[in-house]
């Protein structure tokens, strides 16, 4: 181990003498790499969509700096963690990448954040959601952008106690990512005054909640979390609306849900769900003209957070590499850190040394259908949490980077 | 309260009526797979994807022909019944003489290219359908709120289990069928079409599963991969029933639904498994399947 | 299943064994200047991947037993030697030998539940025995359940040879598959081969000649799980990776489609095949869905117009040739 640190340090400082010998970009071209889930249950709230993100950052650097040449590809990692890191590390080997973003489901993320720190290149974590990517398995060549489980579990655990929702039941997904998700908010519950009743764990996917969602039922509980992301989110509140669960008195809360499982539920059944989300369309002129511009390319969808942090991320780091003449990851993530973010979708913000973006984190109710004035108006905003409170403190996350110093 | 190990009984009875609605998936889909198996020697690996057909035509037929679930209901199974005919006609019927297992790879090829093309073409977070007006709404049984639509599932799915033992069973139509299982020589030698009447029971097997597909609609999301991880369980469900047994079918479906439902109340992480691990049992001491003769 | 096919009923045993050395010669030859022309991780891969559909074909093309549940031994060995590795810090020959041990001691129950079906039963029980050690690596802790095993330590193999240098990783890696391809070829080769091939043929015959067929059928189903366990504990170590993807049944699918293509029954289809898959998913994964559609059209092809597979194809043309 202490070798393999030792061999890794040399590596960099060899890296860093190279990159200072020749500040250049290599293979004179900026190559971004998409790397997403295309076709599978998170293939709406990332998939092509984020490919449009990152093309039009491009776009929108292009238009002001002519200085590099840049080039964006995609690829389906499956939400496996074994072809995602097999198309990472051919990407970083064999095709020249240099940056690859986005990347949902957690578990993929964290291998090619493995594979991004072995090979010394960036990598831009979106639609990822796991807070580990900033805690234990934080790396100087990770930014983790739009959000994480711990914003989640803060923001929508904290303001449901607050406004009375004092007893939970937890309809978890039974993976790494959906254990992470719970703990986080059980604790954030406990910690605001209230008390957890029960928690049951669902396969990953499924399709049928309703056993589960009976046994919520029976637990009394006011509050059920769903620990879950994706089709099993959507399938669950589905069901809910069925079993008459709402309109018994209990209430929702989803953990993770993005505009397009919103989109995909209708707000007939939505209606009244409470999270949290880093982004919406609608939240301003600028992020209405951006949304615009992308659903016009797009079917007319609206971008998720996810969508919009792979433009905001993306067109960080094309300053960021333009700024040092360089695309060495380890270098570009350091001066993306040193450099104030500034973009039409999440406005000011910055990235702490643990790779962490800061940016304000906003609590959203689904309006119902008679609030809603044409498409896509879906959200009411209930809250903003200052973007200093938004996110974990640094020093509770554990990440190696932030002890050394 | 009153408990069973542990449990409070009111969600032991949901988990039961819950497990109901399941097993009416399974006892649909298991009985097409058991007509189909029955008569060709095939297990028809596509008959999830069929399923998840049966679902889409109904969200087709809604969206752009503004037809409602009830029409739904009686024109979904015939489209997908008809595209099992095509299916039979153009690849199926020219394995009948090799091995059961090529039949088997035949049609997990079929399932790849449909729920492929499907994925590919509508992605996979899944498209609404809701619940026909009629039946929205449920009522209050003391132990649990059953949805109306539910009850209806148990009820639609019973109905056509019984019909289809009926026909294949009791009537004339139902002897030529199960005679040519037999020996397909010798009744044709009486002058019946046997091929024609294999291609029609695959549609028909294929149509059973379309219909499965358009009462699951409203259920679950319309989602292309919906059929995938299903249909495994459901081969487990005609495994331990007895290849080829109707009855073995009907009776299984409903009762594994009950059992996985039980397992979700006691040990819910297992509930995916119970069904394989039974399977593996039943093979153990009675490898003809529970209703199986052969 | 192979009775459509049998591939060295009308040659003479020393025709066919010059033909198998050519052949091997061949291969070995451009597998070993590979790295220099393709990416060295790609041809690594498709390497494991063709020992695994090489086992998975012992049983298949020689045995005649479709497994459709191989996938729990190549994933159960992925995740014992990555465990090996990472936790118990064995050197990586030990945490392959490791793993392939697992994957051999969880070839005995299965085998012994599910030789005593065949066909269809055979193939259902295996993949319901799949489905179990599934939930089975879902469920303890140890595998990382959705994660899987990440970061596996490659370290020295046999002490010396530093395995995070990609060029010797790469002909470890092919000593590997090497050494399992020629175990697997004397295996078809030896009187236990030949026996396998009776039962396959007409087992109440061999039987009826007093063999014990329960007993090699066993025997086969073990070596086939041992070897495919080799297999899959090189690919943790390869990749520092053992995830779900592994045991999963899509991959048990993958093999079958694999030995199908290549030609199963044949000493070097399994080989071709996963060469053929792996380019094609290497290609295709960019194109998402395209992959799925692609690998479901080959099955369909293979099935109707072509179950020789490409190596079948080939060697019964050149056999029309030598005849005619």
């Amino acid at each position: 181990m202490t070798f393999k640190r030792k061999l890794l340090s040399t590596a960099a400082i060899l890296a860093l003498s190279a990159g200072a010998a020749h500040a250049q970009v290599s293979g004179n071209v900026v190559k971004i790499g998409v790397l997403n889930d295309q076709s599978g249950t998170y293939a709406d709230l990332a998939g092509p969509g984020s490919v449009l993100a990152a093309k039009m950052a491009v776009e929108d650097f292009m238009a002001k700096d002519k200085s590099l040449k840049i080039e964006v590809i995609a690829a389906d990692h499956q939400n496996k963690p074994d072809v995602g890191s097999q198309i990472a590390r051919k990407w970083y080997d064999s095709d020249g990448v240099d940056l690859i973003v986005d990347v949902p489901t957690s578990s993929v993320a964290l291998a090619v954040n493995q594979v991004t720190k072995e090979k010394g290149k960036a990598l831009i974590v979106s639609t990822g959601a796991s807070s580990d990517l900033t805690g234990k398995a934080c790396s100087p060549n990770t930014i983790h952008w739009t959000y994480d489980t711990w914003q989640l579990a803060n923001g929508t655990g904290k303001a449901i106690v607050q406004t009375g929702g004092d007893s939970w039941f937890f309809l978890t997904a039974d993976y790494a990512f959906g254990h992470a998700l719970e703990r986080d908010t059980e604790a954030v519950v406990i910690k605001s005054g209230g008390k957890v009743l029960g928690k049951v764990r669902h396969p990953f996917p499924s399709a049928d909640f309703s056993s589960f969602l009976l046994q919520a039922q029976a637990s009394k509980a006011k509050i059920i979390g769903l620990a879950n992301a994706g089709a099993d989110t959507t399938n669950a509140i589905k069901q809910a609306a069925e079993f008459g669960i709402v309109k018994g008195g209990q209430n929702l809360a989803g953990l993770l849900v993005f505009l397009t499982d919103v989109h995909a539920l209708g707000l007939e059944k939505a209606q009244g769900l409470i999270f949290t989300e880093s982004f919406y369309w609608d939240l301003n002129d600028q992020t209405r003209a951006w949304s615009k511009r992308y659903g016009a390319a797009h079917g007319g969808k609206m971008p998720s957070m996810g969508q919009a942090g792979v433009y905001s991320g993306v067109l960080h780091y094309l300053k960021a590499v333009s700024a040092l003449k360089s695309d060495d990851g380890t270098k570009v993530i350091a001066k993306m850190k040193a450099m104030p973010t500034d973009d039409p979708l999440f406005g000011k913000g910055s990235i702490r040394a643990d790779g962490r973006k800061i940016h304000n984190s906003y609590l959203f109710e689904v309006k119902k259908p008679s609030e809603s004035k044409g498409p896509w108006d879906y959200y009411k905003l209930r809250a903003t949490v200052p973007a200093e409170q938004a996110f974990r403190p640094m020093a509770e996350g554990g990440c190696p980077l932030v002890a050394a110093k | 309260m009153t408990e069973i190990f542990g449990k409070p009984l009111p969600v032991i009875m949901g988990q039961l009526l819950i497990g109901l609605i399941n097993g009416s998936f399974y006892a649909l889909l298991s009985l097409g797979l058991a007509v189909i198996f029955g008569l060709l020697n095939i297990i028809n690996f596509t008959h999830g994807a069929q399923y998840m057909m049966g679902a889409f035509a109904a969200y087709f037929l809604l969206n752009k022909l503004g037809l409602n679930y009830w029409w739904a209901f009686a024109i979904a199974p015939l489209i997908v019944g008809a595209t099992g005919v095509v299916i039979e006609r153009l690849m199926l019927s020219r394995l009948y003489k090799l091995d059961h297992l090529y039949g088997l790879l035949l049609t997990f090829g079929i399932a790849l290219i449909i729920q492929g093309a499907f994925r590919h073409e509508f992605g996979s977070a899944g498209l609404p359908y809701s619940i026909p007006e009629e039946l929205s709404g449920g009522n209050n049984l003391g132990f649990m709120f059953l949805p109306k639509y539910r009850a209806w599932v148990i009820v639609a799915s019973l109905g056509v289990c019984i019909a289809t033992w009926f026909i294949i069973e009791r009537t004339r139509l139902g002897a030529y069928l199960r005679a040519a299982t037999e020996n397909p020589a010798m009744v044709q030698s009486f002058g019946i079409n046997v091929p024609r009447m294999i291609t029609l029971t695959y549609g028909f097997g294929v149509a059973l599963a379309g219909l499965a597909g358009v009462m699951a609609a409203p259920i679950y999301q319309v989602n292309p991969l919906m059929g995938a991880d299903t249909i495994i369980v459901v081969f487990a469900v005609v495994v331990i029933g007895g290849m080829g047994s109707i009855m073995g079918a009907v009776v299984t479906g409903f009762g594994l639904g009950v059992i996985e439902g039980l397992t979700k109340v006691f040990y819910p992480e297992a509930s995916n498994t119970v069904i394989f691990v039974i399977m593996a049992i039943v093979l153990m001491f009675r490898p003809q399947g529970l209703f199986g003769s052969r | 299943m192979a009775d459509q096919y049998k591939p060295h009923a009308s040659r003479d045993d020393a025709a066919e064994a010059r033909y198998d050395r050519r052949a091997f010669l061949v291969m070995m030859a451009l597998f070993l200047v590979a790295p220099a022309v393709v990416y060295p991780v790609f041809v690594m891969k498709a390497l494991c991947f063709a020992l695994f559909a090489c086992a998975f074909n012992l049983l298949l093309g020689f045995g005649g037993l479709l497994s459709f549940g191989h996938s729990m031994f190549l994933g159960m060995a992925g995740y014992a030697s990555a465990h090996a590795a990472k936790v118990w810090g064995l050197p990586p020959e030990f945490a392959i030998l490791a793993g392939a041990a697992a994957a051999t001691l969880l070839g005995v129950p299965t085998g012994l539940l599910a030789i005593r079906r065949q066909g269809i039963y055979f193939a259902m029980i295996t993949l319901a025995l799949a489905q179990m050690v599934f939930f089975f690596c879902l469920q303890v802790p140890f595998t990382g359940g959705e994660d899987g095993i990440q970061s596996v330590p490659r370290g020295h193999f046999v002490g010396f040879l530093d395995l995070r240098n990609m060029t010797v990783l790469y002909y470890v890696v092919l000593a590997i598959f090497t050494a399992g391809f020629l175990l697997i070829y004397r295996i078809i080769h030896s009187p236990f081969g030949q026996v396998l091939k009776a039962i396959r043929e007409n087992e109440p015959r061999a039987t009826s000649l007093g063999y014990r067929t329960e007993h090699y059928k066993l025997a086969a189903f073990v070596l086939s799980a041992g070897l495919a366990g080799l297999a899959g504990a090189t690919k943790a170590i390869v990749f520092q990776l053992a995830s779900l993807t592994d045991v999963h049944w899509t991959m048990s699918g993958e093999v079958v489609l694999m030995t199908l293509l290549g030609g199963m029954g044949t000493i070097f289809g399994p080989v071709v095949g996963a060469f053929a898959i792996i380019t094609m998913e290497n290609y295709l994964a960019e194109l998402g869905s395209w992959f799925t559609i692609t690998q479901g059209a080959i099955f369909v092809v293979c099935v109707l117009a072509f179950r020789r597979g490409l190596i079948g194809e080939l060697e019964a043309w050149l056999r029309r040739r030598r005849a005619g």
